[in-house]
């Protein structure tokens, strides 16, 4: 008997079966410690949303208080159910401040702060909610085909989704500069060309389900009900899923460190319309709010660039195109710049007024390439200092012509020194919601010290900085990256080519002649 | 005699039509005098509060609303539409203004069951009505009278909210649970679009039309706090004993800011 249970014993350690399970417990009193040492720095003591770093960020972390959840798979307006709430906590909600916690607390954790949160809504004690989750069914196959999409896009329209989200889906659309979430903070609609930053992730099934839920506490409607009264059908909804599905990339863009300029036989394309530029490799380079220098800004609206980049040996030509919901200035969204500039906390000693500020890129160089053993020490990312300059190209946007372009050097945030430059050229399109500047210089200039002389073969720092007006974004009130590289490349000479097969063609004769010298003496 | 037994057997009949037509008549009058609330519960009995709310001070300008996205709205009008956050009448009277019993009613009292919905209805790109009162559990009927995409979010803090979408003429059923003053409803589309809806578990309340008169009646005798609640001035109180069926009047006074 005891060697039986010994048997068993050992043969549990090495496969543990699974013993009976008990409950999960949700202990209120061990996740009020998690909530006060993790989430009350934005979430505040009281659950209401409003702690000490909440005043930084837009949108603004949840009010638990409410009882009000953006990201469900209840009806529109019910109460999150529980694998919801640990969603949220798990994995964070993209574009946002609020990160996932699955690796860093433990499970037992995570469910205890989720029991600890529910006391702060007497909505979730109120047996009378029953949140339920809503019945999905699976994604109509083919969502990508031709056909498939077309109907998605007949209920893109229909729906009237461009009236926010655009007729190419980057947010732009005339509805979108009222929008403002329940607490009257604007809020921008999803750019749906960027499904990384949905909040509740960018999966058909994802999008299905806001489509189905809405998105409660912002201006997103649910459409159930829509299938419900057979205004249309699941399937159709569904077409609208893999629609909005595939205005983005396949995958999120990964970040490259060094942009390669391919060298063209003909002239480089100097208008952003150019077919030329469709063949050009893209690059895709986060920016961030620029919080170093007072004013600070924590809640930029430019959340990356695309650059591309070619020569033809006698000029460069970078094209860099981002996404920005208003072109400006626009007086339609004066009153999302107020709502902006009321909403964020910031450094200045005096509320700051609105205005119609423009729309503005800048790219950014060293002034000269160096040699030695200070080839790679670049100067301040942060638009250079008072010894140590940047070479940089700016661009504005106008009101009538977009083709307001000027070279010049910077000495920090504060100084910037333009240069009578006759070779850079700047031209620009708005075009629904995405802003196009291709800027050209000859690769040498006259000018040799106080402008960047282009050269293959180098890699070449470069940073990128852009502003949203309407969004409230001057001076330092910026978007930023940091340094990368641009390289200038020429094509691979036929050396490189022949110069391996002719070594080993040699080595080969060379060794052939060995081995029948070495035969002969052997006879 | 059995001719004359049938006569007065038609009479009799005739008469209680006529009584049950002129009824009728009666219940749409007092619904579309003032007084919102419940469909076509009618109180005929009882007393009544009724009175006028002036505004004082330099009337707000309300901005023009630019239609111009919405061709099919912005044709509805011949002159272009105003907003209505403070609709005052040249000689000074305050419209939609929710007058409403807050405290008062006896413990006795139970509300009617309503028999039919509150109409909301989207025309013009505008709510119809901007103010109105619904019982607990009584049906909202949203309708879409202009044919194009609205979506209709209501704002509830006691009742939960919601936000659907109308891209076409329909109508959707909603109800709310919890008595609460005010559910502010609004279109995210057309974002002038406002509407408030006083969810109250019982039918004395009325909003003050454009010349500022409201009229509750049917109340039981009791001493009731009334409150006017207006969206940018917020709400007064004043406290009115009534008995039988008598009516008593009490004028509210709103002051620019």
């Amino acid at each position: 008997m005891s060697v039986r249970l010994l048997l068993l014993g050992t043969a549990w350690c090495v496969f543990p079966f699974p013993l009976p399970a008990s409950p999960v417990p949700q202990d209120t009193t061990a996740g009020r410690a998690v909530y006060e040492k993790w989430c009350a720095g934005c979430h505040s003591e009281t659950g209401a949303g409003d702690g000490p770093a909440a005043p930084y960020m837009l949108p603004r972390p949840r009010d638990f208080t409410g009882a009000i959840f953006k990201i469900r798979t209840t009806a529109s307006g019910q109460l999150p159910s529980d694998a919801d709430f640990m969603r949220a906590i798990d994995l964070g909600l993209p574009g946002t401040a609020m990160p996932g916690w699955k690796d860093r607390l433990t499970d037992r954790e995570r469910r205890d702060v989720m029991a600890y949160i529910k006391t702060y809504s007497a909505f979730f004690a109120d047996t009378t909610q029953r949140p339920t989750p809503l019945e999905f069914g699976k994604a109509p196959g083919g969502g990508t085909s031709a056909e498939a999409l077309r109907i998605g896009r007949l209920f893109y329209d229909s729906l009237a989704c461009r009236k926010c989200h655009g007729d190419a889906g980057r947010g732009d659309g005339p509805s979108a500069p009222t929008l403002h979430d329940d607490a009257d903070f604007p809020i921008f609609a999803a750019d749906l060309t960027q499904n990384w930053r949905f909040r509740g992730g960018g999966t058909v099934e994802d999008i299905y389900h806001r489509l189905r839920t809405g998105i409660d506490a912002t201006p997103m409607p649910s459409f159930s009900d829509l299938i419900d009264q057979k205004v249309l059908t699941e399937e159709e909804l569904w077409r609208l899923a893999q629609y909005a599905r595939s205005l983005s990339p396949e995958r999120p863009p990964e970040v490259r460190d060094v942009i390669h300029a391919a060298q063209l036989a003909q002239p480089v394309p100097v208008s952003p319309h150019d077919s030329a530029w469709s063949r050009v490799e893209r690059y895709w380079f986060p920016l961030v709010g620029q919080v170093i220098h007072k004013p600070r800004w924590f809640t930029p609206a430019v959340s990356g660039v695309w650059v591309q980049a070619v020569h033809d040996g006698q000029s460069l030509a970078l094209r860099v195109s981002w996404d920005d919901r208003s072109r400006s200035p626009d007086s339609a969204w004066l009153e999302h710049t107020g709502r902006v500039l009321a909403s964020v906390a910031s450094d200045d000693s005096t509320p700051q007024e609105p205005a119609l500020w423009p729309d503005r890129l800048v790219v950014q160089f060293p002034v000269a390439l160096l040699e030695g053993p200070q080839a790679m020490e670049r100067p301040y990312f942060l638009m250079g200092s008072a010894t140590q300059p940047v070479y940089q190209w700016r661009w504005t946007s106008g009101p009538i012509e977009d083709t307001l372009g000027a070279a010049g050097l910077a000495r920090g945030i504060e100084r910037f020194d333009p240069l009578v430059d006759a070779t850079l050229r700047a031209q620009a399109v708005y075009d629904q919601g995405q802003w196009r500047v291709v800027f050209t210089r000859s690769l040498a200039t006259v000018d040799t010290s106080n402008q960047l002389q282009f050269r293959a073969g180098r890699a070449i720092s470069v940073a990128f900085f852009a502003w949203d007006g309407s969004n409230g974004e001057t001076g330092p009130r910026m978007a930023v990256s940091s340094w990368y590289f641009l390289s200038l490349d020429t094509p691979t000479p036929p050396r490189v080519f022949v110069s391996p097969v002719l070594a080993m063609m040699v080595t080969l004769g060379l060794g052939w002649m060995v081995v029948r010298r070495a035969q002969r003496r052997a006879r | 005699m059995r001719t004359h037994r049938m006569g007065v057997t038609l009479v009799a009949g005739l008469v209680v039509l006529c009584m049950g037509e002129r009824e009728k008549n009666g219940t749409a009058q007092t619904a579309a005098s003032g007084s919102a609330g419940a469909g076509d519960v009618a109180a005929q009995a009882g007393a009544t509060i009724t009175g006028k709310v002036k505004f004082t001070g330099a009337r707000p300008v309300m901005a023009k609303i630019d239609m111009s996205d919405e061709p099919v709205c912005k044709g509805k009008y011949q002159a272009p539409p105003t907003k209505e956050d403070v609709v005052v009448s040249p000689n000074g009277m305050l419209a939609n203004v929710f007058v409403y019993v807050k405290a008062g009613l006896p413990a006795t009292y139970k509300a009617p069951a309503a028999t039919a919905p509150v109409v909301l209805d989207q025309d013009g790109c505008r709510y119809k009505p901007h103010v109105f009162g619904i019982l607990v559990g009584q049906t909202m009927s949203i309708k879409n009278s202009d044919g194009i995409a609205h979506n209709i979010k209501a704002k509830g803090v006691k009742n939960r909210p919601f936000n659907i979408s109308q891209p076409t003429t329909m109508t959707t059923p909603r109800t709310f649970s919890a008595p609460e003053v005010m559910v502010a409803l609004e279109c995210n589309v057309h974002g002038w679009m406002k509407a408030y809806a006083a969810v109250l578990p019982h039918t004395f309340s009325a909003v003050s039309g454009a010349d500022g008169s409201f009229k509750i009646s049917g109340l039981p005798p009791g001493t009731y706090t009334i409150e006017a609640w207006h969206e940018r001035y917020g709400a007064q109180t004043a406290t009115v004993t009534v008995t039988g069926a008598e009516t008593k009047t009490n004028d509210f006074t709103f002051a620019a800011r």
